[in-house]
């Protein structure tokens, strides 16, 4: 940083984490300022000005801060720091690395370093002497686990630059001027495998941004099969408490085909992010077979960390993600919960005493989350490749009611909707994803339909169209019998109601603990649709509606046995034989 | 809590509240404690000069010209082993005719356990109650709370979870409790021989409001001298939290804030989390378990409160009274510990996880059948087969005063079955069916 005059201030008031200093010099919106208590430092952002006051939310605890604190402001935004060995990290929202601090507790005040300054890197040049280079383009590019690392041209570099000389391939620090640089006006830039950028300001350095064409495998059938979410595409999923939006987002983070995954936990448990890096680390990529965690990045801002935080963790993941995709990579981002950084808007907007829109939140909430979302994307690099972040959100909504402005804001923004059911829930019908309700937009997109012909089958969305409306079909069914009792309807009631359980055991629900169920690649999804779309298009014979749930149950107890074995095995076959079995009993050909 | 008055003394209070009062000060620190006319405050804004405190007694009786003295300090508690078997009021003050404890100042609501320090709990915790370690087994390092109607008797369960759990430590954290129930704690305990393992920091319904808002702090401080300093295993008992919820908004109210859904402060989802996230286990052996107890008003679990507490605990424990049998039940269907899956299965006999959900589908199909016979439908011969399961099911492993150990929970599981349904009505992984179905009951 260049020495300019410290700009300063005072503190004048202090309610919460909301700090209000006087200053008369210069400062900007979203400025970042240290406050002065005592020995400690406090990390805070300028978040509203009114002539000389400045309005700043403090990033930690303000125990002890008194008016009169003296305030130095930085002249720079909320950064942070990109550059290889960010793979396997535990960030804080402001992107400590975790691991660094050794006390058992979080000091105030304390940071540390993102990246490993001592670490060496094998550097291998992509350009070269001559070349004309602009932002993000690809200088070289160093292997970070078993991801391509590029190195690229500083996203802060503006114009066109001619490489004036680039190290040759061998180890490299990140601080290690890697190449020279210079433009027209002979303005020279030393670039090393380092740089900075505000977390808020969207990575825009690319040709083009596609409509998602390609679906992304998660492994979970309801979602891959009848929901399907695509890559570079958005979706989130509302559930009340303990209806699954956790373990659901683990098994992506677990199963998902990605290069990077990025996984933000956003004011939740911090016992879930002890959960990823315990198991992450044992458990193997099921696409590369490396270890899971070689691919995951994890931002922890829990419920118990500071509250203003909690908004920068959802944009810090993002422009990691960025970053990443400018690499021509495959991103995921997995926040848990949006809800929670929606509501750290709403505390900040309360005590600034701003005009409250619906339930309190701030009036611009749907913007701000649009914005967010707008920032996923499949794009085309300048160079050509391309690259992907997909986002999928958790919303937590109050009282489980669907209604209420968070969902609703980001039900506009997203294009998959997995809205998990209480009553799924409580009949540990896991993952509880409402078939009905949730949709994918990109089911409908022509490029999304001709990737699903190409990739799984010719009849791939007839068949899922038809899994889908046997559900519906099912559910009415089941409303029936329940309204004129079980002797009060045709018996073909009932045999309908329980074909649609078939596909709702067997397709929609799974075992994300049970170590062959949980992961159903692609493949094997195509083959128990199919078979179970051939039960139900099976004639059988029946006495009474007894007899038809008998029936059905050894079905789908059968069928079940399948999912937990493992695909095409012996035992796998000699499963499908004893279904063969149960079905000739009552088949009518 | 002891504080030195080093600082300036004010006379001129501004503005009186019921909780709070605003004076003019330049001195005053954020979060500090004050003494107003001879009471502890607790500094909660500032803008100016002109600062706002929140009386924990009430602000009944305070003068305009009142003494005011600012310690400089956070709240505090005083640590040391000397707390074990001791009652304290929401200051940390004796309230059992004992003398002060002498030991280290420690603030409350300290710092964060950085997330990279933590275990991953694994010790299951059993309490003999099939409910909890059939259906929702626990585990050390958890928080949760039981939800329950205030006509229920949380406040015996939790005195049997307590006592049944093995901890080396119990911090009992008394919010609003009545005095009766206060007494009953204190029987229990003594009549169990295990006053030296316990703690209580209590306020009850006679005591003011306001003061509740310590308490968790307390009970968590001390848990935290016991956990980390000492490597205990410590379970750590509140009860109510709705009531400190309820003291939370009479001073937002008092503040004027503007209130979210139910009249509560914008912040509650932080304001509690950062209690119950006290909860940990360390890998040096030390624990926090949290289990609370958030009575619910008319059972209405979308309120604020238990909403709240639901996206922050690893789960919830629901009491209800099953009028058929006539006992108060865990409620299987909405009663979660999303940490089960951490030891059932793995510490427990492998057919734990199966063996569980297989026993609440057919308690959910007994359901439905029941809904049926109340419309006036004629029931299969599935129907009452399921019907009869459940009254078994909950009197010999629902109802909260079943005390067995988790293998007689699974056998007791697998005789229903047997009894009542056919193999592929119970719908288990074969091999386990193989190995533990019974059909000689
Ligand atoms: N796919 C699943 N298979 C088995 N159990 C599940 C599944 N999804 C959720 N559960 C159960 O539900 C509990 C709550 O899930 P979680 O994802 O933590 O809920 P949420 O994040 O919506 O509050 C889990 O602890 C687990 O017991
Ligand atoms: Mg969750």
């Amino acid at each position: 940083m260049i020495a300019t005059a410290t700009k300063t201030g005072k503190v004048t008031g202090i309610i919460a984490n909301l700090v209000t200093i006087a200053s008369q010099d210069p400062v900007a919106q979203n400025e970042i300022c240290y406050i002065h208590v005592g020995e400690e430092r406090l990390l805070g952002e300028v978040i509203k000005i009114v002539h000389h006051d400045i309005f700043v939310q403090c990033f930690e605890s303000t125990r002890g801060m008194k008016v009169g604190n003296m305030v130095e402001f930085t002249g720079e935004m909320l950064e942070i720091t990109l550059g290889p060995g960010m793979l396997s990290k535990i960030y804080d929202g402001l992107q400590s690395d975790l691991k660094k601090f050794d006390s058992l507790f979080i000091e105030r005040g304390q940071h540390s370093a993102a990246l490993d300054a001592e670490s060496l890197w094998h550097f291998k040049p992509l350009a070269k002497k001559g070349d004309i280079v602009q932002a993000s383009d690809w200088l070289g590019e160093v292997l970070e686990n078993a991801v391509k690392h590029r190195i690229l041209v500083p996203f802060k570099v503006s114009g066109k630059f001619i490489i004036e000389s680039i190290v040759e391939e061998g180890e490299y620090r990140i601080d290690d001027v890697i190449a020279v640089l210079v433009n027209s006006d002979s303005h020279k830039l030393e670039i090393n495998m380092v740089q900075k950028w505000p977390i808020k300001r969207p990575i825009k350095f690319y040709s083009e941004k596609m409509r998602p064409f390609a679906m992304l495998e998660t492994g979970v059938r309801v979602i891959d099969t009848l929901i399907p979410l695509a890559e570079g595409g958005t979706g989130f999923i509302p559930g009340p408490f303990g209806t699954g939006k956790t373990v659901l987002q683990h098994a992506i983070a677990k199963q998902a085909t990605a290069d990077v995954i990025i996984y933000a936990a956003c004011g939740e448990r911090a016992n879930e992010i002890v959960d990823v890096f315990t198991e992450f680390p044992e458990l193997y990529d099921p696409h590369t077979g490396r270890k899971l965690m070689e691919r995951t990045i994890i931002i922890a801002n829990t419920s118990n960390m500071p509250v203003a935080a909690r908004e920068a963790s959802v944009y810090t993941a993002m422009t990691i993600a960025e970053y990443y995709r400018s690499m021509g990579l495959k991103v995921l981002i997995l926040a848990d919960s949006t809800s929670r950084w929606a509501q750290a808007l709403r505390e900040m907007s309360n005590r600034l005493e701003e005009l409250p829109g619906p339930d309190a939140f701030p009036m611009d909430l749907t913007a701000v989350i649009a914005n967010f979302y707008a920032r996923a994307g499949y794009v085309t690099l300048h160079n050509g490749e391309s690259g992907s972040i997909t986002f999928l959100g958790t919303v937590s909504p109050s009282g489980g009611n669907l209604k209420e402005p968070v969902t609703e804001a980001t039900k506009k923004a997203a294009r998959c909707f997995y809205a998990l059911s209480q009553r799924r829930a409580d009949q540990k019908r896991y993952p509880a994803v409402d078939p009905t309700e949730s949709y994918s937009k990109y089911l409908e997109y022509p490029e999304m339909q001709s990737y699903l012909h190409e990739h799984i089958s010719t009849r791939w969305i007839q068949q899922v169209t038809k899994a889908r409306d046997l559900l519906i079909r099912g559910r009415e069914f089941r409303d029936q019998i329940n309204i004129l009792g079980d002797d009060g309807v045709p018996l073909d009631y009932h045999v309908q109601f329980w074909k649609a359980e078939v596909i709702d055991f067997i397709i929609l629900q799974q075992d994300a603990f049970d170590a062959v169920d949980a992961m159903t690649p692609i493949e094997r999804q195509r083959y128990m649709l199919e078979l179970v779309l051939q039960i139900s298009n099976m004639d059988f014979k029946f006495g009474s509606f007894e007899e038809v749930s008998g029936y059905f149950k050894r079905i789908i107890n059968v069928l079940k046995q399948l999912n937990y074995t493992e695909f095409k095995s012996d035992e796998f076959e000699s499963k499908n034989k004893e279904l063969k079995k149960i079905i000739n009993e009552k088949r009518i050909s | 809590m002891e504080y030195k008055a080093f600082q300036k003394i004010f006379y001129k209070v501004n503005r009186i509240n019921k909780a709070t009062c605003v004076l003019q000060s330049h001195m005053a620190s954020y979060d500090e404690m004050a003494v107003v006319h001879g009471r502890l405050a607790q500094v909660v804004k500032i803008i100016g000069n002109n600062v706002t405190l929140q009386v924990f007694s009430g602000t009944d009786g305070i003068p305009t010209n009142a003494e005011v003295m600012f310690t400089g300090n956070p709240p505090l508690l005083k640590v040391s082993t000397e707390l074990a078997g001791r009652f304290f009021n929401a200051y940390g003050k004796p309230i059992d005719g004992g003398p002060e404890v002498e030991g280290e100042n420690r603030p409350l609501g300290g710092p964060t356990v950085n997330p990279t320090q933590r275990k991953r709990p694994s010790e299951l915790i059993p309490t003999g109650i099939a409910g909890i370690d059939l259906n929702n087994t626990i585990v050390t390092g958890q928080k949760i709370p039981f939800f329950a109607d205030p006509e229920q008797p949380y406040n015996q369960v939790m005195a049997d979870v307590a006592l049944r759990a093995k901890a080396d430590r119990i911090i009992l954290g008394g919010i609003g409790l009545t005095h009766d129930d206060y007494l009953f704690y204190k029987n229990v305990f003594e009549n169990a021989g295990a006053l030296d393992r316990i703690v209580s920091f209590i306020n009850t319904t006679e005591d003011p409001s306001i003061e509740r808002l310590l308490i968790p702090d307390m009970a968590l401080t001390a848990a935290e001298y016991f956990a980390i300093d000492r490597n205990e295993k410590v379970l750590v008992l509140l009860t109510d939290v709705a009531l400190y919820c309820d003291a939370l908004s009479i001073v937002s109210n008092n503040m004027d804030q503007i209130s979210s859904k139910d009249n509560m402060p914008a912040s509650l989802y932080s304001d509690l989390a950062r209690l119950y996230e006290k909860a940990v286990q360390f890998p040096q052996g030390g624990s926090i378990t949290i289990i609370a107890v958030t009575t619910l008003s008319g059972g209405d679990i979308t309120h604020a409160i238990p909403d709240n507490t639901g996206y922050i605990t690893e789960g919830q424990l629901f009491l209800r009274r099953d009028s058929e049998i006539g006992k108060t039940i865990v409620d299987p269907f909405r009663s979660l510990s999303r940490l089960k899956q951490l030891v059932i299965g793995k510490k427990t006999r492998e057919d734990h996880p199966q063996v569980m959900n297989a026993a609440v589908r057919l308690y959910s199909d007994a359901a439905n059948a029941r809904t049926k016979q109340e419309n006036g439908f004629d029931l299969s011969d599935y129907d009452k087969r399921c019907l009869r399961y459940a009254k078994e099911y909950s009197e010999k492993l629902l109802a909260i005063d079943v005390n067995i150990d988790i293998d007689k929970m699974l056998d007791t599981s697998w005789e229903l079955f047997g009894r009542y349904f056919k193999k592929e009505e119970v719908s288990i992984k074969e091999e386990l069916m193989n190995k533990y179905w019974n059909d000689k009951s």
